[in-house]
């Protein structure tokens, strides 16, 4: 059975740190290290959060910058890409509230506490569903799918498996408890499923694809 | 196990973080419920596909451009 899994590592003798220390006694190359490594994820991160490409970007160079500024404030008991994420993902946050001013914006919007516990799309999909798309149309099948989450799952279902930050990171990089990760990661992920079986499923007819409840009992 | 048992041990199972003994009788009743099968299958897939496919791309023209004007604010102390 093939496993997806975090590839957040628990090395302490993590490679940044040494970069970090280099910046701190003023070696700004070793941040053009830094920004190289993580650039593309933040971006990833800002867009999944503001979903929009000008906000995204003006985020990830805000991000780069304030975490050049607090460089002494990272203490080492994080890893510096969680602590950067954190940065990032309160940046965009801030940026949502710059553009809803009338609307508290945080990740717990819009949660909705039962939807999405119980699959109703029973139906399998092709072998390799995506193949039946090409890249553009698929990337925005992607895209209009995970829009159509919640912020707060959303948020989750990015740093936990789009990024592969851990169950433990992406708590303490969104302040929420372990509990409220797993929680919504499990929702996320489940309205991701059942949104992506509609473009997914086996298309030849020999598969059912009417609604059709799991039971409660074995 | 029933199919609500199984959802809630959904995330471990893909995540491969299941007790062994717990894992014999997920497989069990995934054996017998084609349902539960197709959920599973589809969700670990769901996440491959996100992982996979670069739905946010940033272009190497506007990387660098990015990637220049962060750096010349940190070379003047931002």
């Amino acid at each position: 059975m093939t496993t997806i899994q975090s590839i957040a590592g628990q090395d302490e003798q993590h490679p940044d740190v040494a970069l970090v220390e280099r910046v701190r006694a003023g070696d700004v190359s070793a941040y053009d290290t830094l920004v190289r490594k993580y650039e593309r994820q933040l971006f990833r991160i800002a867009q999944h959060i503001t979903q929009n490409k000008e906000d995204a970007e003006d985020v990830m160079q805000d991000a780069f910058l304030k975490a050049f500024q607090k460089l002494d404030q990272f203490q080492g008991n994080s890893k510096f890409y969680t602590w950067l994420v954190r940065i990032a993902v309160n940046e965009s946050l801030m940026r949502l509230r710059k553009r809803r001013t009338s609307k508290m914006v945080s990740i717990d919007e819009d949660l909705e506490t039962e939807e999405g516990t119980v699959p109703r799309d029973l139906a399998d999909w092709a072998p390799d569903p995506e193949q039946n798309y090409n890249q553009a149309e698929l990337a925005d099948i992607l895209r209009k799918t995970i829009q159509g989450l919640p912020q707060g799952f959303r948020v989750v279902f990015a740093l936990r498996d789009v990024e592969g930050l851990s169950t433990e990171e992406t708590a303490e990089t969104l302040g929420l408890s372990v509990p409220a990760v797993k929680s919504r990661l499990l929702r996320a992920r489940l309205q991701l499923r059942e949104r992506l079986s509609r473009y997914f499923h086996k298309k030849n007819g020999s598969v059912e694809t009417g609604s059709r409840e799991l039971r409660a009992e074995s | 196990m029933t199919c609500t048992e199984f959802i809630a041990l959904l995330d471990d199972l893909i995540d491969d973080t299941v007790a062994a003994e717990t894992r014999a009788e997920v497989e069990k009743h995934m054996h017998k419920c084609g349902h539960c099968e197709v959920v599973f299958n589809t969700t670990r897939k769901t996440i491959e596909i996100y992982r996979s496919h670069e739905i946010y791309d940033l272009p190497n023209d506007l990387r660098e451009r990015l990637h220049a004007a962060i750096m010349a604010r940190c070379k003047k102390g931002c």
